[in-house]
């Protein structure tokens, strides 16, 4: 892929704002800023990585661009077409074009459907194909994610995790979507199984031309499918770039830690390589520091950093960052 | 120099409603005082289960320990009884486990908590105790100490309450500290902390740690020896350097290779191992990795391999043909 390819997803100044329980001193809730002011662009056939620790907001932004909840502010256009301005029905039938991959294999398939129905779910909500026609294509799709298509009528129990994720793959291709949200998809499986799931995402995003945005918090993981990464931290985005210019070239200091945090599994390199280790822990999303709200973990933090919020912006090609000693 | 604790074909079954679950299946090695082992392995390897059997710590029905040895001291900690067990978890050896939020009393303050484990263990007063759970807790890095020992565990952070766990774990001064998994369930900034934390605690306190995990790159920054394990048994066992750089067993070659490098190209393909792990209701009579191996041959379908010493020492692998599998990688 290269970005001379169109843009499939804008995303512009994006807020998801959740209520809290309870009100405040003045009788008004508030609010958890679980995504605040955040803006990129997904261009055709690409995976985006999207990284952070718990709680930064990485999932409610997969499900906000989809309209699985309604955005607090700011817009999402899909080819184009601003996914405000739909009704139910429109917004309905684009859907159809735009699927979500779960992390929970275990939770996200009913237990009281066979594989079958699970798969042929979505065809079912959108297409008037035959019951024939359902059929063979649940066994289609079974085929091309590598499970057996004899097993229509099995039950998710029946099947490890790993094949339960192919499962959740199978019916999110049902529809031959061009954008896929994998939020988390192998967060939950065991090492030599993650790299199946991998493989097979991999292969099909090149046999269906599908785009990706891959929400993870294992970040080699990520590496090895993005072509770019996008860092949140606290409900925005703090850096964005090609996948080697992030890890190679970092500019933000909380990118920078996240990178030495990873683990290597290479005792040489383990042994040679500078760790920065944060103090302290992510600070609470409703109550957020003022300034750049990195500033109470942040190493290289001057006063600044504590009143003024520093702009995100294209500091090189391509190269996206938001922090006020970057240049 | 004697070990400090020594295993001898530590067996472990569940008996359950489908049949008998073998979980650890003749598992034998020794753990040198001071040194950190790294004990690797997927879900339902029995990497968890044997460290639980040698505390004695099995839920018996349906658990049952079926055989073997476990040496500390010239005592074999399989044939203690209750109130004797109770004197070795929390004193000679402790334990720290995955999720620090329900391995912590949430009535309780931490305070009372660390304090507890002091008091059962040593001849002190309550005043006393306290002063030194303080001094534990500033020991594991958590500012204010004196006074966060009346926070609930509800008002620490999960790396917070993960440092509570160790300050306890460490409480009175254990020769070994088993960490089950301990950061499994932190953010990978907060894991560096903690590893951190525990490479400067046993720098300074010397005890022997065994960590267990399912993430190859946290022990490649810890620890000195590793065993991988598989269906309950020790598939290859050495020290880092070897496990990583000359791997012999297919197994940890596909563990290893399922890994993405940071080196590595965009499009490159990840080496998966195909198949899943044996089902241990039904463990096959040979190798247990045989149904997924590529090497393959008739006797691995037949006889089970044991740990063979590789030329040279501190490196053993259980695979009837790693000779001449590394040859070839």
């Amino acid at each position: 892929m290269n970005n001379d390819n169109k843009i499939i997803v804008k995303v512009r100044n994006l807020k998801k704002y959740f209520p809290e329980s309870g009100a405040n001193l003045f009788g008004k809730p508030n609010y958890v800023k679980a995504v605040d002011d955040v803006s990129f662009d997904i261009y055709e056939q690409e995976t985006l990585g999207l990284v952070g620790e718990t709680g930064c907001g990485k999932t409610t932004v997969g499900r906000t661009m989809l309209y699985l909840y309604q955005p607090t502010a700011g817009k999402i256009l899909f080819n184009d077409v601003d996914l405000s301005s739909l009704g139910e029905r429109e917004l309905r039938f684009i859907r159809s074009k735009m699927q979500m991959i779960f992390q929970d294999p275990y939770a996200s398939l009913n237990p009281r459907m066979t594989v079958g129905s699970i798969v042929g779910a979505p065809l079912h909500v959108h297409t008037n194909q035959s019951r024939k026609e359902k059929k063979d294509r649940v066994q289609e799709l079974l085929d091309m994610v590598g499970l057996n298509p004899d097993f229509v009528n099995r039950y998710p129990h029946e099947f490890s995790g790993g094949q339960r994720q192919r499962i959740g793959i199978a019916r999110a291709l049902a529809l031959n979507p061009d954008f896929v949200v994998c939020d988390e998809p192998i967060s939950s499986l065991d090492v030599s199984i993650q790299a199946q799931v991998v493989n097979l995402l991999e292969e099909l995003q090149k046999r269906l031309g599908l785009t990706y945005l891959f929400i993870a918090h294992d970040l080699s993981m990520v590496r090895h499918i993005s072509n770019r990464m996008a860092v949140m931290y606290l409900g925005k985005i703090v850096e964005l770039a090609d996948r080697d210019e992030i890890f190679l070239n970092s500019l933000h200091p909380y990118t920078q830690a996240l990178m030495s945090a990873v683990p290597v599994p290479d005792p040489d390199f383990a042994d040679q390589k500078e760790r920065i280790i944060l103090d302290g822990d992510i600070p609470n999303p409703i109550n957020p520091p003022r300034g750049c709200n990195f500033n109470t973990r942040c190493p290289i933090a001057e006063d600044i950093c504590f009143q003024e919020e520093p702009l995100y912006k294209e500091v090189k090609d391509k190269h996206w960052a938001a922090c006020h000693f970057v240049e | 120099m004697k070990p400090l604790l020594e295993i001898n074909n530590l067996e472990t079954r569940f008996y359950t409603q489908d049949g008998v679950v073998k979980a650890v299946n003749g598992v034998s090695y020794a753990i040198e005082a001071g040194e950190i082992l790294g004990v690797v392995g997927e879900s339902g390897c029995g990497k968890s289960v044997h460290a639980l059997s040698m505390m004695q710590l099995i839920p018996d029905p349906p658990g049952k320990i079926t055989g073997g040895e476990v040496w500390l001291d010239g005592k074999d900690l399989l044939k203690l009884d209750e109130n004797q067990m109770q004197k070795i978890r929390g004193g000679e050896i402790a334990m720290i486990f995955q999720d620090p939020m329900t391995s912590l009393n949430p009535v309780y303050t931490i305070g009372f908590q660390i304090t507890e484990a002091l008091l059962l263990h040593n001849d002190m007063t309550k005043k006393e105790a306290w002063d030194r759970a303080g001094r534990l807790l500033e020991l594991v890095g958590i500012p204010g100490a004196e006074e966060r020992l009346h926070d609930y565990p509800h008002q620490f952070s999960g790396g917070m309450r993960q440092r509570a766990m160790i300050a306890m774990g460490l409480s009175c001064e254990p020769k070994l500290l088993i960490a089950d998994e301990p950061t499994t369930a932190l953010d990978v900034t907060i894991q560096a902390q903690i590893i951190d934390l525990v490479i400067k605690l046993q720098d300074e306190l010397g005890m022997a740690i065994m960590w267990i995990t399912h993430d190859l790159g946290v022990v490649a920054e810890l620890a000195q020896t590793i065993n991988v394990m598989y269906a309950g048994l020790i598939i290859e066992r050495g020290k880092i350097h070897n496990i990583y750089k000359e791997t012999k067993h297919p197994y940890t070659m596909g563990l290893l290779g399922s890994l993405p490098r940071l080196d590595d190209l965009p499009g490159t393909e990840l080496i998966s191992i195909p198949g899943l792990p044996p089902d241990l209701l039904h463990l096959p009579e040979g190798c247990p990795f045989a149904a997924r191996c590529v090497y393959r041959v008739d006797q691995c379908l037949t006889q089970r391999p044991g740990l063979e010493e590789v030329d040279g020492k501190d490196h053993a692998v259980a695979c009837w043909r790693w000779d001449e599998i590394a040859g070839n990688g």
